[in-house]
């Protein structure tokens, strides 16, 4: 069942398209805020709520990097692959996190602290390389100072 | 903002990186535009043709003249109702870090371009369609939205003038194909974000069915000064026929990498000799991508070449979003071509065969050069792949763009793919 917290932020969003369906993105979103992640049961819920399919829901759901279909941990670490943060070092910088993290693109550790999943061009190639940890952005990386920057999240 | 300087839209900016808000945007002269057109000085179609002449081309990547978009929006009291206008801040081309400065800066300066360009296609609604990951230009826009609201400057019956629009920040869930115009609306409306087949064009059947126009942010913040000092003065900031000044930059091991506005025309060499400063001391430079991953690869001999639209036109490579990367020699560049084919063969949306599947099947290639297993006739097959994603043969241009590194690459560093595969390894590792 969507809470009715999830519920007012969903209505909230819809009043401003012509169509129930267009909040879907929206909806994801804010299940997933509330929730971390997307699982089977919320997209259920979701496409319950909008009067949509589960396929459809999930098709929607499944095209966008930013939610999450599975569950992710504390913190998401995402890491730019793209070509400028490739050109400065992101081989380096990715092999780095799995020594540190003991997990690679795609996992997360055992304590449920970190994710660790690529992104595309975070639009930061002046800093590059560069990651995002949840919301925020950390920029001209090397191994010491992701080791700092890490610490900062528990 | 009144004042005539050569460079609008940053000359206003912090230096401590914090944002403009309204009252220290209206103390710069923020805000005068839209009065100028709402107090009945200019008619919508006055506002479309001075834009026009002052040949303001889309800084998104296509250089499409915005003037002429707006112009193909049907007006009055028969047209179809409401109308929509997108600002498209979903930057995800790869190295491209230029509107994100405009709207973590001057959030205001987009916002009063939206209103005025609103009023030329006599816009009720309007969204500004931003990647999610931008999180601090997404927390500075909804401010000045609230800001510009209570200033009165959005709503109904702006400043009493009897025009009206509301603007809403949507947030996407994330996927480059968004920033195609059509994908985005498909986006908008809440579905997975595979472009359209044209025509019909948004002007005339966009978001939910109804006129739309989607513009580009830095295209939109150049519009309030176009108002305030005229398409001439406009026309007059650029160095060559393409108008206006530009937000250039450079990534990748240059000695500084960073943002400059200068002006439309402005060289190549210019650019990343004086404002970069040059590659990174003991790296030569090989190439460059001139604006974003789905542009051709431009080299030493091309350095002289004005960076506008036109002239990077006729070398066969395109301006782009004007963000280059820079390659130099001690990066393979068969490497960088698997990372820009891997990006879009990732990022394709699934629909257009020569893209989901030409996509993934050259990024294989390129892998396997790249691992010492690449065979003899590998190139060909490259080649005639990056052919069948010219335009024409897809829905949208996503393969175009990524034929764009591929087939330069093969013209102008093909002596190293060719060293991949008779060595049987890449040299660079």
């Amino acid at each position: 069942m969507l809470t009715s917290d999830e519920i007012n932020e969903i209505e909230a969003e819809a009043a401003r398209y012509p169509k129930r369906e267009a909040v879907c993105i929206d909806a994801l979103k804010i299940v997933q805020r509330h929730r971390g992640w997307v699982s089977d049961e919320s997209v259920r819920e979701i496409a319950g709520h909008l009067g949509m399919s589960t396929t459809d829901v999930d098709s929607v759901a499944t095209f966008y990097n930013l939610i999450f279909r599975k569950p992710v941990g504390r913190h998401v670490i995402m890491i730019c692959d793209s070509v400028s943060c490739w050109i400065t070092g992101y081989d380096r910088m990715r092999k780095h996190l799995h020594e540190r993290l003991g997990i690679e693109l795609g996992e997360t550790t055992p304590d449920k602290r970190f994710t660790l999943l690529p992104i595309v061009c975070l639009g930061c190639c002046d800093h590059a390389p560069a990651m995002m940890v949840d919301s925020d952005l950390h920029g001209d990386l090397d191994a010491q100072k992701i080791d700092t920057e890490l610490e900062k999240y528990k | 903002m009144t004042t005539t300087t050569e460079r609008p839209l940053t000359e206003n900016m912090r230096p401590d990186g914090s944002f403009l808000d309204v009252r220290a945007y209206e103390q710069a002269g923020g805000y005068q535009a839209i009065r100028k057109v709402l107090s009945g000085g200019m008619t919508p179609k006055a506002v479309t043709d001075e834009v026009k002449d002052a040949n303001l081309r889309g800084r998104g990547g296509a250089g499409f003249p915005t003037g002429l978009k707006w112009s193909f929006v049907p007006l009055g009291k028969d047209a179809p109702n409401p109308t929509y206008l997108v600002a498209n801040a979903d930057e995800m081309e790869p190295g491209t870090f230029k509107d994100r400065l405009l709207l973590e800066r001057n959030p205001h300066q987009l916002i009063e371009g939206m209103i005025v360009a609103g009023y030329a296609i006599e816009a009720d609604i309007a969204f500004i369609f931003m990647r999610g990951e931008y999180t601090l230009a997404a927390e500075r826009i909804e401010r000045a939205i609230a800001e510009a609201y209570e200033r009165h400057y959005l709503g109904r019956d702006i400043l009493n003038s009897g025009y009206g629009l509301e603007l809403y920040l949507h947030l996407s869930g994330g996927r480059y194909i968004c920033g195609d115009e059509t994908g985005l609306l498909n986006a908008l409306e809440g579905k997975r974000a595979n472009p359209r087949s044209k025509p019909p064009f948004p002007p005339v059947v966009g978001l939910f069915g109804k006129p739309t126009v989607v513009n580009n942010v830095e295209t939109l913040s150049c519009v309030p000064h176009i108002i305030n000092n005229g398409a001439a003065w406009f026309r007059g900031l650029g160095r060559t026929k393409d108008a206006g000044t530009k937000l250039f930059g450079a990534s990748g091991k240059v000695k500084r990498p960073g943002l400059w506005e200068l002006p439309m025309g402005t060289t190549v060499r210019e650019i990343l000799e004086e404002h970069a400063g040059g590659m990174r001391d003991g790296l030569k430079f090989r190439g460059l991508l001139p604006g974003g991953a789905s542009t051709d690869f431009i080299v030493e001999e091309h350095l002289d070449t004005p960076m506008d639209f036109t002239s990077l036109d006729k070398l066969g490579s395109r301006m782009g979003t004007g963000t280059m990367i820079v390659l130099d020699d001690q990066t393979c560049p068969v490497g960088m071509t698997w990372n820009l084919t891997h990006f879009f063969a990732q990022e394709s949306c699934g629909f257009c065969t020569p893209c989901w599947s030409g996509l993934g099947w050259a990024e294989r290639i390129l892998k396997s050069m790249e691992e010492g297993r690449g065979e003899s006739g590998d190139l060909d097959k490259l080649a005639s792949l990056a052919k069948m994603w010219n335009p024409g043969n897809t829905f949208c241009a996503l393969a175009p763009g990524a034929a764009e590194p591929v087939q330069s690459a093969l013209k102008y560093f093909r002596a190293d793919f060719e060293r991949h595969i008779s060595e049987r390894r890449c040299p660079w590792r």
